[in-house]
């Protein structure tokens, strides 16, 4: 389980990150959502350890995360960020395998290559090998990220709780590779692995987390476990849209339409 | 991205050093044949059939020739690992030694022993004399680093575009203030000054051999150890983090080498620029960005480029010899605006070498 106790993120007087306290259930998929400026960033650094928060801890499984190593804490979590700016050419190959940096010391091993291998046929991201990382569009280096980012995490044996961080994964990608990526990550949660994402498609959202947390001025205001919770109230106050909610019914997800 | 393996380039400029290091040692004011430098060999190690080789041309040789182009070769590697390494540091292809204050603080620190050095040493003059140089070269050169550094880092964390103004103001500081010991300087002093920001290896001896090679040696196999954590840097200090790399942690000890293999070299042959920003290019742009192979195979390049230059330096205007920061410059600068603009049109679609 990862959880946060009392967190909060301030830049001089400015607050990004009111003081709030979260938990996030281990082998879920958990959305955040808000508009732009919520703070959804910030709180997804902060709980992945890539920035101190100002105030208050987090706890991976228990254990403070100060109290892990570098690398202890690289082979326990991974993050996606939303933007890669490489100044170098770097093969895409290369870029995948940095996933695995954390368990080789000069020379990755057969596991090594063959766990990047696996990552990359995951990602249907074959066709993209052995080409310059630079001349890659913007959903394909998404599909790179990606393979790398799971590399980090892939355990082939061991049952170890996982953790991952999306930070809008599929910001450049073709629709179906929105829901390719979204279903490799909701996959990842049967091998343990929790995942934790930002999203900004409501619908996306609704058919793939288990739990949707929606931020506003950085705050968490509202935490959806069930789909059928969500109304237009709350989308109204959270993203300042009016829309109309049909729900299917037998099982179907209901769906927002503004 | 080349299909030809990381050992095929290991193997082949090694190939080539040697080469050049053999072709460098025949040309110079006194050019020796190869025959005289087998037979000088052969002599030296005492199973000769020869019984007098030309006995000036081989203290020559040996004294002088020798000492020089190995010299050349471990300032070659220095300077350009030196790029290579700051490079990956600062995650930006046009950083070297001479931008982040490392040389203009060197060279700062030179120009104290040139003008003030008798006056300090007094009387242990013949003592301390040949540390000196190197000591406060490396003392200027390090202060300088670090003040870029602390200054970049108000706020925390590293900028690099604000690491690249301080790099200025701490230049143009460290210049003002060998522009003062030059103006302050009598004749002599005022002219090594000079020859010195100019770069000459007219000052090899194996003392020197010795200094650079081994500080060079030692830094580049410690580098080795961080090409890895270098090559994560590449996806910007978060994420290196989340990759295990403590960035704060890497950049002190990376510079702090890094200061040192360039102060030792720097002390000797003084300021030779653009080496260090050409050759890492050049290796990025044949193969790959990966650090290690960048930094292995800078050193070779480095080496065999810097040789080059040197037997230039000796031909050119020989007996007399040009100093050797002129000729990298010369041809440096106009190879570094080509690679430039070549790559500047091709920019906006991606990274700097897209």
């Amino acid at each position: 389980m990862l959880r946060a106790e009392n967190i909060f993120f301030k830049v001089g007087n400015k607050v990004l990150l009111h003081e709030t306290s979260v938990a996030f259930e281990k082998n879920r998929f958990h959305v955040i959502m808000g508009p732009n400026g919520a703070g959804k960033s910030t709180i997804l650094k902060i709980l992945a350890g890539g920035e101190k928060p100002s105030g208050g801890s987090v706890f991976f499984l228990g254990k403070e995360i100060s109290q892990f190593s570098q690398t202890e804490l690289a082979r326990l979590r991974a993050v996606l960020s939303q933007h890669y700016n490489i100044t170098f050419p770097i093969s895409t190959n290369d870029m995948v395998m940095m996933g695995r940096y954390p368990y080789f010391k000069t020379v990755p091993s057969k596991t090594d290559k063959e766990i990047c291998r696996m990552a990359i046929a995951v990602m249907e991201a074959e066709n993209l090998l052995d080409r310059d990382y630079n001349t890659l569009s913007g959903g394909e280096t998404q599909k790179i990220q990606m393979s790398r980012i799971l590399a980090q995490i892939w355990e082939t044996e061991k049952n170890d709780n996982k953790f991952l961080f999306l930070d809008e994964p599929v910001s450049h990608l073709d629709l179906k590779y929105q829901h390719q990526l979204l279903q490799v990550a909701k996959d990842m949660c049967k091998k343990n692995i929790t995942v934790i994402a930002i999203l900004h498609d409501i619908n996306l959202s609704m058919s793939y987390a288990d739990r949707i947390l929606l931020m506003k001025r950085g705050e968490i205001k509202y935490e959806i476990k069930n789909q059928h919770e969500i109304t237009t109230d709350i989308i109204k106050d959270v993203f300042d849209m009016d829309s109309k909610i049909f729900d299917p019914g037998n099982g179907h997800k209901p769906v927002v339409v503004f | 991205m080349s299909r030809f393996s990381f050992r095929f380039y290991y193997i082949s400029l090694a190939i080539l050093l040697i080469i050049s290091l053999i072709i460098s040692t025949r040309v110079g004011a006194v050019n020796i044949s190869y025959e005289q430098i087998f037979t000088f060999f052969s002599h030296k190690l005492g199973f000769s059939y020869d019984p007098d080789p030309n006995s000036i041309q081989q203290a020559l040789f040996f004294q002088i020739r020798l000492p020089r182009v190995i010299l050349c070769a471990f300032v070659g590697a220095a300077l350009s690992v030196s790029g290579a390494l700051m490079q990956a540091l600062f995650r930006n292809p046009i950083v070297e030694p001479g931008l982040v204050g490392t040389s203009s603080g060197a060279a700062l620190g030179a120009a104290f022993v040139f003008v003030m050095g008798k006056t300090i040493a007094g009387p242990f003059a013949d003592a301390i004399g040949p540390f000196m140089l190197p000591f406060f070269a490396f003392v200027g050169g390090f202060a300088a680093t670090i003040l870029v550094y602390r200054l970049s880092s108000v706020f925390g964390k590293t900028n690099v575009n604000t690491m690249l103004l301080a790099g200025i103001a701490v230049n143009a500081l460290a210049s003002g203030g060998t522009g003062f010991f030059s103006y302050i300087a009598r004749d002599p002093q005022a002219r090594s000054i000079t020859f010195w920001n100019l770069g000459t290896l007219s000052g090899a001896d194996w003392h020197a051999v010795e200094l650079v090679g081994i500080s060079t040696t030692a830094g580049i196999l410690i580098c080795l150890r961080y090409s890895k954590s270098l090559n994560a840097l590449l996806l910007g200090e978060t994420e290196a983090g989340y990759l295990g790399v403590n960035s704060e942690k890497l950049k002190m000890k990376v510079i702090l080498i890094n200061t040192f293999i360039v102060a030792m070299a720097t002390s000797i042959v003084g300021v030779i620029g653009f080496i260090g920003l050409i050759v890492p290019h050049l290796l990025r742009m044949m193969k790959s960005s990966d650090n290690r192979f960048l930094i292995i195979a800078s050193a070779l390049l480095g080496a065999i480029l810097l040789n080059l230059a040197d037997m230039v330096s000796r031909i050119l205007v020989a007996p007399s010899e040009f100093p050797i920061g002129i000729i990298t410059a010369f041809v440096g600068a106009p190879v570094f605006l080509f690679i430039l603009i070549r790559n500047s049109r091709r920019q906006q679609q991606g990274g700097f070498y897209a």
